[in-house]
């Protein structure tokens, strides 16, 4: 598609989060909520949960909360009496035939998601956040030719909140940074592990364009089952083409549902607006309306922590931050709970920018390799801020202190142990610097000349053999004044 | 010297207690009984005599050990819409032919933990859908008082057995009138009790904001001994409320005091002359025993009957959505998911719950919704308005059960609104939440039991007990039984 086509039309998107709550147990019974990717199908079903002719419903009040809290850090209004409804449809990964959820009177309303895209801040709207429950999981398997429909009933009944936005996103960088503040919220608050790859969250876009400049929506289309960032940054893409090229065409767009198919990278109809299902929704008479007094919505409230997008403009303005390194430091709790549990502990000589250096540089590129988390990692912040303190006070240099971060991430033993054991303790003896200084010059009698006919890049190479000599254990400031000192002297 | 059956519960715990009898005697006298009568009544589905005389043994020895349980060792039928863990759970229908439940509806497991001994699960129509017991899938049970007639419905094996003797109480449920109107058809006492008193958990879904477990016995005393065991709240089921299980103290007092609403919109053209008489003459008798009786108006009653053809069968739409044939009941074979559904779903419902699911489907569908099932909910609160009303004025309201008594057999066989009026008088009690209790108070020319009905406000069972209590010490109507050939 042309650039002149694309900036002829924005797009307009609209997000249905579904996020898995991880209570202990499930929304409406008190089978365990388990991770319904590993559990052997069908270990964790009760007569409620699996559809027993005679059983009810009781709400979980844990899912309740952790609702609250969701829908509080969006900044919704908490109706303090909501409605379970019923969506009825017919399918075997619902053993009720129908779906316990919210329809007219869902937990809260009206919250907002402040992200940053390539055009700057950006406000979205968040319609409702509702309660609901999970389905099961359907696998169809084919056997010597015959194929087969399996039911896994684990998932089915788990607590989902279903999180409604505005029609207020205009880019697929906006949808993703939608997405990605959602998964931040909930995992900062511990309703949800975040865990894309386990389908704990997953999406639906609705998506229209329209001319550039446009106050009026076009015709859009729902798209189901994103189950990624990337798979409904693609749809979106995929989506916006699609509709683009219709409409230049002089074509109109239907609204329909349509699903995402990976092999291909396309959208394809589910169903049309006729076929559309009727879910029959009415109030759920098995279960009176939810009601959550004033008094638990301020316990929920007080109970909040300090929330990503608060702690990422603290970290800005508190400790004098870049952009990039207070957002990496905010990403989730851990990390920047982590960050400052090290600055309690460093003296005030050094800067939190220093301790974000060695916290988004080694430690993370350590982290990484490693592919664990900072949360079950060996180095405690304690002993990252030893660490830290000893190359601030010049007892190692910054080079050996990788080392020995290197080393304490593998051992969990301390800074100081190590640097003990290992004699790594920086050497700032002028007398000893100035000895290996004069023997690296003798050693090395070309370069010298070299240095001395003009080409003083050669210093640095000079300087490399002093610390050679030194094992790396020299200040290398002083050994650089040495080093200055001496071949002037020449 | 009287049968053993012939006992009321009143007076065979007072036997079990003095030690005349014990429990393995007495439960066997009930399964002799079925035995020998049930083949021509067909009030039971399923008898379990070995569990049956295991838990009376149980009993016994319990008994001897000091056991102060309140109902220990005496015999009892279920509806069989209610589960008991490892009894098979029909509820009269064919899609859950030989299912077993793995777990015992709480208001069973209240009474088995006040001691009672569960003889077997008794006849019902489909689901609980209908007003005759016709449209079990098991087949009909037949009326005490007259094999040609129907016994009423649903609960009808339930008040048939309690009629013939065959157990001295039973449990059935009421959703628009299915434990009164059979127990004015039987001539035994019915409770149903105020919405929510009694958990639903373990009653198998038909109307969910309507359902309620109530007992049948032979009198009110009875009947409130079976009651104050199954009711309070239950942790299992969220529309169950919180106000504990009464005990009932049932004096032989008079009525002095008391004011007896006589609902006009009951008393209408259609309504059989022998019924009219008999309600108006018990009426009579609670005069004479002190009450003071006025006239009232219940103005929203013509619109009981649509309301609750719509409500009931929107709820039963979704509840009996879950009947697929995958997880429990059995499954037609076919080739793909869709037929198996397709073909369990078509071929094990019968006519009449197909055309409740149908009713109810069309009510909640999308711009029908507003017109029917909304509509509906908003006449359901002037109903309830009714009631709230005139309970400002009076204590109970007296009326009949039924327009009729028992019906023949097949009379409304291609009809189903002639059977849908048969519930008239008794759904509006289920569209309120109220109590309402049957109980008779004569026979017809052709010697069949007419009951009246005793409406009182929420959580008012301990009044209509009281009330029907009182008459029954006046009267002999609940001593009648039907005569049964050996």
């Amino acid at each position: 598609m042309t650039e002149a086509i694309k900036t002829k039309y924005e797009t307009v998107i609209g997000l249905e989060v579904h996020a898995e709550m991880k209570t202990d147990s499930k929304m409406f019974c008190g089978c365990a909520v388990v991770d319904s990717t590993s559990a052997p199908p069908n270990t964790t079903v009760c007569p409620v949960c699996s559809g027993m002719p005679g059983t009810l419903p009781v709400v979980n009040r844990k899912a309740v909360e952790f609702g609250m809290k969701v829908a509080l850090a969006l900044g919704c209004t908490i109706n303090q009496t909501s409605i379970f409804a019923r969506k009825n449809y017919f399918y075997p990964d619902m053993p009720k035939g129908y779906q316990i959820s919210q329809y007219e009177l869902p937990l809260a309303e009206h919250g907002q998601i402040v992200i940053n895209t390539p055009r700057g801040e950006e406000t979205i709207r968040v319609t409702r956040v509702h309660l609901e429950e999970d389905a099961g999981k359907l696998t169809h398997i084919e056997n010597n030719g015959v194929s087969h429909s399996l039911v896994d009933l684990n998932r089915a009944g788990v607590p989902l909140l279903e999180i409604v936005s505005e029609p207020d996103i205009r880019s697929v960088e906006g949808a993703r940074a939608y997405g990605e503040a959602l998964r931040q919220i909930v995992r900062y608050l511990d309703v949800n592990s975040g865990d894309m790859e386990k389908g704990v969250i997953r999406f639906e876009a609705n998506i229209s364009i329209r001319p550039t400049g446009s106050e009026e929506f076009g015709t859009r289309v729902e798209v189901k089952n994103l189950n990624s960032f990337r798979t409904m940054e693609r749809a979106i893409e995929f989506e916006t083409e699609r509709q683009a090229r219709v409409l230049q065409a002089g074509g109109s767009i239907d609204q329909e549902t349509l699903g995402w198919n990976e092999a291909n990278s396309s959208t394809y109809s589910m169903r049309s607006k006729e076929d559309a299902h009727d879910y029959r929704y009415f109030p759920e008479p098995d279960l009176p309306p939810l009601v959550v007094d004033q008094a638990w919505i301020d316990v929920v409230r007080a109970s909040l922590p300090e929330l990503p997008r608060a702690r990422y403009l603290r970290f800005k303005e508190e400790y004098q931050l870049t952009d990039y390194a207070a957002s990496v430091l905010t990403a989730d709790r851990a990390t920047a709970d982590y960050f400052e549990a090290v600055l309690e502990h460093v003296p005030t000589s050094v800067s939190p920018k220093i301790v974000s250096n060695w916290v988004t540089g080694e430690l993370f590129a350590l982290i990484n390799q490693a592919g664990t988390g900072i949360e079950v990692i060996k180095v405690q912040p304690e002993a990252l801020a030893g660490l830290v303190r000893s190359v601030a006070e010049g007892q190692i240099n910054p080079n050996t202190g990788k080392t020995v971060l290197g080393e304490m991430f593998t051992s969990g033993r301390g800074a100081e142990e190590i640097v003990a054991a290992r004699g790594l303790k920086q050497v700032s003896d002028t007398d000893f610097i100035a000895r290996i200084v004069k023997d690296a010059l003798d050693e090395n009698p070309e370069e010298v000349a070299l240095y001395q006919a003009g080409k003083e890049s050669v210093a640095n190479w000079l300087f490399g053999q002093v610390m050679r000599k030194a094992k790396g254990k020299a200040n290398p400031q002083v050994v650089r004044a040495e080093l200055e000192k001496q071949l002037t002297k020449l | 010297m009287t049968e053993l059956t012939e006992l009321t519960i009143t007076q065979a715990l007072a036997a079990l207690q003095a030690g005349d009898v014990t429990s393995r005697e007495l439960t066997r006298a009930y399964l002799d009984r079925i035995e020998k009568l049930d083949a021509r009544l067909h009030a039971f589905l399923h008898v379990d005599p070995g569990r049956a005389l295991a838990q009376a043994d149980e009993a016994d020895r319990k008994r001897s050990a000091g056991d102060p349980a309140p109902l220990l060792g005496m015999p009892l039928a279920v509806k069989d819409v209610l589960t008991v863990e490892g009894m098979p759970c029909t509820c009269g229908s064919k899609i859950l032919e030989g299912y077993v439940p793995p777990f015992t509806a709480t208001a069973v497991r209240r009474l088995l933990e006040a001691g009672v001994v569960v003889l077997g699960k008794t006849n019902t129509d489909e689901f609980a859908m209908g007003s005759s017991t016709e449209n079990s899938a098991y087949g009909v049970t037949h009326n005490p008082w007259d094999a040609a007639r129907v016994p009423g419905g649903s609960s009808g094996g339930s008040a048939a057995a309690v009629a013939a003797e065959l157990a001295p109480g039973a449990l059935g449920t009421d959703t628009g009138g299915s434990i009164r109107q059979p127990s004015s058809f039987c001539g035994v006492t019915g409770l149903k009790p105020t919405y929510g008193r009694v958990s639903r958990y373990g009653l198998v879904a038909y109307g969910s904001s309507l359902d309620c477990p109530g007992p049948l016995a032979h009198n009110a005393e009875d009947a409130a001994l079976l009651f104050s065991s199954m009711a309070g709240k239950d942790p299992l089921d969220a529309t169950s409320v919180d106000v504990p299980a009464p005990e009932i103290r049932l004096s032989n007092g008079n009525l002095k005091g008391m004011t007896v609403g006589a609902p006009k919109e009951y008393f209408i053209k259609g309504i059989q002359a022998e019924v009219e008489a008999k309600v108006r003459a018990a009426i009579d008798q609670l005069a004479d025993l002190g009450a003071e009786i006025v006239e009232i108006s219940l103005p929203h009653t013509e619109y009981a009957l649509p309301v609750y053809y719509l409500i009931a069968p929107a709820e039963a739409s979704s509840n009996l959505a879950r009947y697929d044939g995958i997880r429990y009941g059995p499954r037609e074979a076919a080739e793909s998911m869709w037929d198996v559904f397709y073909k369990t779903r078509g071929q094990r419902f019968g006519p009449e719950v197909e055309r409740r699911i149908m009713l109810g489907t069309y009510a909640l569908s999308a711009g029908y919704y507003d017109a029917y099932y909304g509509q509906a909910q908003k006449v359901r609160t002037l109903i309830k308005r009714d009631f709230e009303q005139a309970f400002e004025h009076v204590d109970v309201i007296a009326c009949p059960v039924a327009p009729t008594t028992a019906f023949k057999i097949g009379a409304h066989g291609d009809d189903p609104l002639a059977m849908y009026l048969e519930d008239i008088f008794s759904l509006p009690a289920n569209l309120a939440g109220i109590p309402g209790l049957s109980f008779p108070v004569g026979f017809d020319a052709q010697g069949l039991p007419v009951g009246m009905q005793l409406m009182g406000r929420h959580f008012h069972e301990a009044g209509l007990l009281q009330t029907a209590h009182i008459y029954q010490q006046a009267t002999d109507w609940h001593l009648h039984r039907p005569a049964l050939a050996d």
